[in-house]
């Protein structure tokens, strides 16, 4: 009979708080698990931006147009690898109320410049011929059905062709993939030719530009010629890294990390008052069989430790299982769901909550292992 | 009348040792407090977004957009359209007879959240007199009104609050223009409040509008009709606008937050999961400690009956405790606080908490819940404890 079979007898003795507490546990660790994996998704849109990617836009506002000779005046600048240009569209598919993340772009500088958005030869190929021709990223293409050669009517909720319809025809020619798992899948690109030819107002201006230097070195030195370059015209730029630029877009949102931190923190409260209470409670039921094992000839820091191993069983078990749980779940909202962007149960949130686990244990152990470790025989003995 | 007296009696005899269980019945109400704070969070948050955003809209004003724009941002709208909709029937007139309507320009601009300090989109509102008019109490509370023509702006109070760079007197760049700060305006709370607002032909020219517009609002006659705008629209095939009542398009805007409740619902619930097995937990070892009392009161003739609404009446009790303090909690941390999001115009939306009574009820009724089921079971056991095991148990 050695330590651990006494350990788990302990533990086990009442079934259904046994149950009830692993339950608690497991609900915090599923919470945990979940909106963590949200909480990186959200930040992958940051953590993947290329370092040696600027973005450069009207110094007002970024919704305000630049002139689309600046593209070739950046691209003369020293440092600059390649830049290409960008206008929101405002597309959307049947819904008006679904927006489309949809772009006019210059097909050939953007895949230069936007390396993540990876297509195959052929459809690179045959879509920087076709002038209708769009690529779509491969969640928004499985959310909307789109195949290779679908030719699909897309509006614009800002702007109409120069007929007046704001409708206009596009052919998928490519569905492209992400290089990473978190690569955002959800946009969709067509040509700026066929945007700018068609529209029927605001020809020959772009939306902004992404620009890649040649090093990530470079970039301070990139940054103050494009805007010095176009200080005091009435376009002026604002140039800043692609993180920067990410970073900011997401904190328009408001404070999503700290509603989502909070959370997770009350969750987390929830069960540390439930299982240490309970935890306590086991062990003040126990006075008597401790005191008989100390009399016995337990050495007080074993039983401290089995206390300890007890707590940290409890929280191992229900938290394991929570985390399992939570695995399940943002690998289902994920395929049920392919407009939010990809949940990954990453490596790193595993450790994290492994580390939780094992101080959860502590937490909720450490007052009844510190009773046990300081009962005294005789005043337990008297107590009965 | 007997069997009332009994259950009562039983009743107060738990709830006054509840201080023996002070523990295990403070970790029961935690619980809860923290799950019902977590939803009234939610929702007080949801809540006051939809109520700034529909406290904006009048229903004695229509607003014109381009045809499936969805927001004024995304709007564009001719010289000629405006003065194609202003013949409309339906439209309330000035004093001179003429028509009453504001086309307005909503142009996006960089300011500095205060809490974060980092650049977010901020509306500049191209305005005239008529616009100012329009709308229901709209005030300058410090400095003056812009004079047309000057690139002078007026700001609202909420914009003060939550960003930096619009102080009174302040000169304020957008690009090579430049604008002096000259007022501050309320309109009561809502959403314009938000707003940076400057002449509307001023802006036209500093922003190379031309002569073109975003949206187009307009006094109605009669409150809530717009059909006479909708005919005079639909007849003339050059126009393809869309009309609404100016409450309608915000009300719409105000459920953009909505997400927010369900995702607040799903999480409460989920939590709330946990404090059932913390409610659970307290309430066997409740039974449990009090089994030979229990044992006593069937001895002496209680029936099985007061047993089992004592305990679940001690559940009912601790949860709805646990469902005041995280009301309450959330009410004086929560109540009032003001932050700002996206709005659907792409702009920042400055909103605070409201947590309103039904919102109060919601977590109320949440917390019975846990303690009924939390009780329910622990009572059952109570109700079926056989005395003489009781004893035996006990001793």
């Amino acid at each position: 009979m050695n330590d651990f079979y006494l350990v788990w007898k302990n533990l086990t003795r009442k079934p259904l708080r046994l149950f009830l507490t692993l339950f608690a546990t497991f609900i915090a660790f599923m919470i945990y698990g979940t909106i963590t994996a949200f909480q990186a998704a959200f930040d992958s849109g940051v953590e993947l931006s290329a370092d040696d990617r600027l973005v450069s836009v009207n110094k007002i506002n970024f919704t305000q147009p630049l002139p689309i000779s600046y593209v070739n005046r950046v691209r003369a600048v020293d440092g600059v690898e390649a830049v290409t240009q960008m206008n929101w569209f405002g597309g959307y598919y049947q819904d008006p109320r679904q927006q489309l993340i949809m772009m006019a772009v210059d097909a050939e500088t953007f895949l230069d410049v936007y390396d993540q958005v990876v297509l195959s030869d052929a459809e690179r190929d045959v879509w920087i011929k076709d002038r209708q021709g769009l690529i779509a990223g491969e969640a928004v293409a499985k959310q909307y059905g789109w195949k290779v050669g679908d030719r699909i009517p897309v509006n614009s909720n800002i702007f109409s062709q120069n007929d007046g319809r704001t409708s206009w025809d596009f052919v998928v020619d490519g569905i492209y993939k992400g290089k990473n798992a978190q690569d955002d899948t959800n946009s969709v690109y067509f040509h700026y030719k066929y945007f700018d030819e068609t529209r029927s107002f605001g020809k020959d201006y772009v939306g902004w530009m992404g620009i890649r230097t040649e090093n990530p070195e470079l970039n301070e030195k990139v940054i103050k010629e494009i805007d010095d370059m176009f200080a005091n015209t009435p376009f002026e730029t604002e140039t800043v890294p692609e993180k920067v630029f990410n970073k900011g877009f997401i904190e328009q949102i408001g404070n999503i990390r700290l509603i989502l931190t909070s959370v997770v923190f009350a969750a987390f409260f929830i069960i540390l008052v439930i299982v240490g209470n309970s935890m306590v409670l086991a062990i003040r039921e126990r006075t008597g069989e401790i005191a008989v094992m100390k009399t016995l000839g337990f050495q007080s820091g074993r039983i401290f430790r089995m206390v300890l191993s007890e707590s940290m069983l409890l929280a191992l078990i229900g938290g394991g299982l929570g985390l399992g749980m939570s695995t399940l779940l943002v690998g289902g909202i994920s395929q049920s769901m392919p407009q939010l962007p990809t949940l990954i149960m990453k490596q790193e949130i595993v450790i994290k909550a492994l580390c939780f686990m094992v101080g959860m244990g502590l937490l909720t152990g450490i007052i009844p292992a510190m009773n046990a470790l300081r009962l005294n025989i005789i005043t337990a003995f008297s107590r009965q | 009348m007997k069997m009332l007296s009994q259950i009562w009696a039983v009743i107060v005899m738990n709830i006054r040792s509840l201080p023996q269980r002070l523990w295990m019945s403070l970790a029961a109400v935690l619980a809860v407090t923290v799950v019902v704070a977590v939803l009234l969070s939610f929702l007080a948050m949801a809540n006051g977004f939809a109520k700034t955003l529909e406290g904006s809209g009048s229903d004695k004003v229509a607003i014109v957009t381009r045809g499936g724009s969805q927001s004024e941002l995304n709007s564009v709208l001719s010289r000629e359209a405006v003065n194609a909709v202003a013949v409309a029937p339906g439209i309330a007139k000035k004093a001179d007879g003429t028509p009453f309507y504001s086309a307005e320009l909503y142009v996006v601009v960089d300011a500095i959240k205060r809490s974060s300090g980092t650049e977010v989109n901020l509306p500049l509102r191209g305005i005239d007199q008529a616009g100012f008019d329009l709308r229901d109490n709209v005030s300058i509370v410090e400095g003056r009104m812009f004079t047309p023509g000057n690139n002078e702006l007026i700001v609202g109070q909420k914009v003060l609050e939550q960003f930096t760079g619009f102080e009174l007197g302040k000169e304020v760049n957008f690009g090579k223009s430049r604008w002096v700060v000259v007022g501050v305006f309320s309109t009561g709370g809502n959403a314009f409040e938000s707003e940076l607002w400057a002449d509307a032909r001023t802006v036209q020219d500093q922003f190379r509008r031309g002569n073109s517009y975003q949206t187009m609002r307009i006094r109605l006659e009669e409150p809530g009709n717009v059909q006479g705008i909708i005919d005079t629209v639909e007849a003339d095939p050059t126009l393809n606008l869309d009309v609404k009542t100016e409450a309608e398009y915000f009300s719409e805007q105000g459920r953009a937050l909505r997400g927010m409740v369900y995702f607040g619902w799903g999480i409460s619930i989920v939590m709330a999961l946990g404090a059932l097995a913390g409610a659970l937990n307290t309430m066997f070892t409740s039974v449990a400690s009090r089994s030979r009392e229990i044992a006593t009161l069937r001895a002496i003739g209680f029936s099985n009956v007061s047993a089992f609404f004592g305990t679940l009446a001690e559940s009912v009790v601790l949860s709805i405790i646990g469902g005041i303090v995280g009301a309450v909690l959330s009410f004086t941390f929560l109540d009032g606080m003001t932050a700002s999001t996206l709005g659907a115009s792409f702009t920042q939306v400055v909103f605070s908490f409201e947590l309103s009574p039904e919102l109060f009820i919601n977590g109320i009724i949440l917390s019975l819940i846990i303690g009924l089921v939390g009780g329910i079971f622990p009572a059952w056991r109570a109700a079926r404890l056989p005395v003489v095991v009781a004893f035996r148990n006990a001793a």
